[in-house]
């Protein structure tokens, strides 16, 4: 019976899938006529053969995670101690949270042109943007996470014999701050996709995904800009994946699949 | 040993808003001798939770001074247990992993604490349920497990603040009885706040009557019955009836 079910319900996706792309053939093919303005399926496949077949797909692939995982790199050790510590210690919070509130409403790429004067024509200067866009919703779910963390366990933890702040925070408030952090981490992540595309396209980069689709945009073929977009829309949807997978059964089995 | 000495406690809370001030607590005292069982009674607000929380480390109190065989109560100590009001299982751990934080928290490695406490989870009965995350145990196995998180940690006194109250009566019935077993095979002093007076009565060597806010010790009722008591007894009766007027004079009082 869930058997059938699980076949009906991914027969209706792939259906529609398919009727998406003979749609878009149709259209490009019959009625628009010009692939400038709308390359078919047909040509984006072939776009993908040629630069698959000339390897320099798998260049901007690995140089765009490079650059997104600089970015998430220096999010996490950064962002984390820091929501950590403003949500832990009212000190903290008084000291950092002006700073933040000033910086935060900065779009990430408005930083663009220091990380160029900083960093230079980088992997870091690309990584830099990433990490901008990324840090804000980490530190921000991070301490949302840790405020909210019920009194009754870090109470329970303390009459168990757990006193010290260092154990406090290790053994009652980031398990009991996961969920909100992970949900940091999963918006920064979009954000710094996004991020990451308008970093390459703006000159931070000389290769990437996103510095291609603006090459190719000047070369007029529209056929390998549609391309890099897909594969910009896989890949991020390949990490939210993964991501959810894994978090979904390791850290946070116990919020009882309810959360997410 | 678990010898408790409360002296002329008060504990007066401070309101931010208007500067007033509430008195919680007013001068209490009693005495609780190594391996009794108290039951603290009184009517809703009157401070038992407040005093359970002085006793616990978690609270100070306004004046006064509590000691635990003699030394003066600071602050948390692993020494006196206490299972809340509210469920207090860490969530993120399973059944045995929250029975064993105590241990952990002592330095004892992960693998030893979980073979030291098997027994405890025998006794409560949650074998079965030991790898379970809390979201999948009932209201009244999680309280099982909350007094067997805080039996292990082999506390002298253990304080427990209407820890069924949430539970239906039959459940409650059985916990009570699971709970007399364990006092009876553990060495332990047991301070339990509740507002039934059936429980108290079933329960405790002494009940501590509190006055409604702010909380004073009305009077201090010796059950000098022997146990397992029948719940409906005469003598359990004329108890149950005593105990109940003084808590409804309590109630005209305000
Ligand atoms: N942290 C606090 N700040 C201010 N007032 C408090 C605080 N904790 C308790 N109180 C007040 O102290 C009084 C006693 O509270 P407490 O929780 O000890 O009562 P209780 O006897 O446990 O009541 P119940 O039977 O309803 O649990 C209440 O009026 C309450 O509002
Ligand atoms: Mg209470």
């Amino acid at each position: 019976m869930n058997f059938i079910k699980t076949i009906e319900e991914k027969g209706i996706e792939v259906l529609s899938l398919i009727t998406a792309v003979a749609i878009w053939q149709i259209v490009a093919d019959k009625v628009v006529h010009d692939t400038f303005l709308l390359p078919s399926f047909y040509d984006v496949m072939r776009a993908f053969f040629t630069i698959v077949k000339s390897g320099l797909i798998f260049t901007d692939i690995l140089t765009s995670l490079l650059h997104f995982s600089i970015g998430i790199v220096a999010a996490f050790i950064i962002g984390i101690p820091l929501g950590i510590s403003m949500g832990w210690f009212k000190k903290a919070n008084q000291a950092i949270d002006p700073i933040i509130e000033i910086l935060r409403p900065i779009p990430p790429l408005a930083w663009i042109p220091f990380a160029i004067v900083w960093f230079g024509l980088t992997h870091q200067a690309a990584g830099f943007v990433i990490f901008i866009g990324m840090i804000f919703p980490i530190i921000i779910n991070t301490y949302t996470g840790f405020k909210s963390v019920p009194k009754v366990y870090v109470e329970a933890a303390k009459v168990l014999g757990c006193t010290r702040n260092i154990d406090l925070i290790r053994f009652i408030a980031i398990p009991s701050a996961m969920p909100s952090i992970v949900s940091g981490i999963r918006v920064a992540m979009g954000v710094g996709w996004m991020c990451l595309v308008a970093a390459e396209m703006f000159g931070v980069s000389d290769r990437g995904l996103g510095y291609q689709i603006w090459h190719y945009y000047y070369l007029h073929r529209m056929d390998v800009v549609l391309v890099y977009m897909l594969i910009l829309g896989f890949m991020g949807l390949l990490i939210d994946r993964f991501f959810r997978y894994y978090v979904d059964a390791k850290l946070l089995r116990w919020t009882s699949g309810t959360v997410v | 040993m678990g010898r408790v000495n409360v002296k002329n406690v008060s504990r007066i809370f401070t309101k931010k808003e208007d500067n007033g001030s509430m008195e919680a607590l007013h001068q209490v005292s009693f005495d609780v001798e190594d391996g009794e069982f108290i039951c603290l009674l009184g009517p809703s607000g009157c401070g038992k939770t407040t005093l359970l929380r002085i006793i616990a480390g978690l609270e100070t109190q306004t004046s006064g001074e509590i000691t635990l065989n003699g030394v003066p109560i600071t602050g948390p100590d692993p020494k006196r247990g206490m299972v809340f009001q509210q469920y207090s299982l860490f969530p993120w751990r399973t059944v045995i992993d929250n029975i064993t934080f105590g241990l952990e928290m002592q330095g004892i490695s992960k693998t030893e604490a979980r073979k030291q406490v098997e027994k405890y989870i025998d006794l409560v009965g949650l074998e079965q349920f030991k790898s379970s995350y809390p979201y999948e145990l009932s209201g009244g196995m999680q309280q099982r497990a909350a007094i067997a998180r805080a039996l292990a940690n082999e506390p002298e006194v253990l304080l427990m603040d209407e820890p069924f109250g949430a539970l239906d009566a039959q459940t409650r019935n059985i916990l009570q009885d699971e709970l007399l077993k364990i006092w009876e095979q553990k060495h332990v002093t047991f301070l339990f706040v509740t507002h039934s007076v059936d429980e108290a009565v079933v329960l405790s060597d002494k009940i501590v009557v509190m006055t409604a806010r702010p909380g004073r010790i009305k009077e201090i009722v010796k059950v000098d019955l022997p146990r397992p008591r029948s719940r409906t007894s005469h003598e359990v009766n004329l108890l149950r009836d005593r105990v109940l007027k003084l808590l409804e004079e309590e109630r005209f009082h305000r």
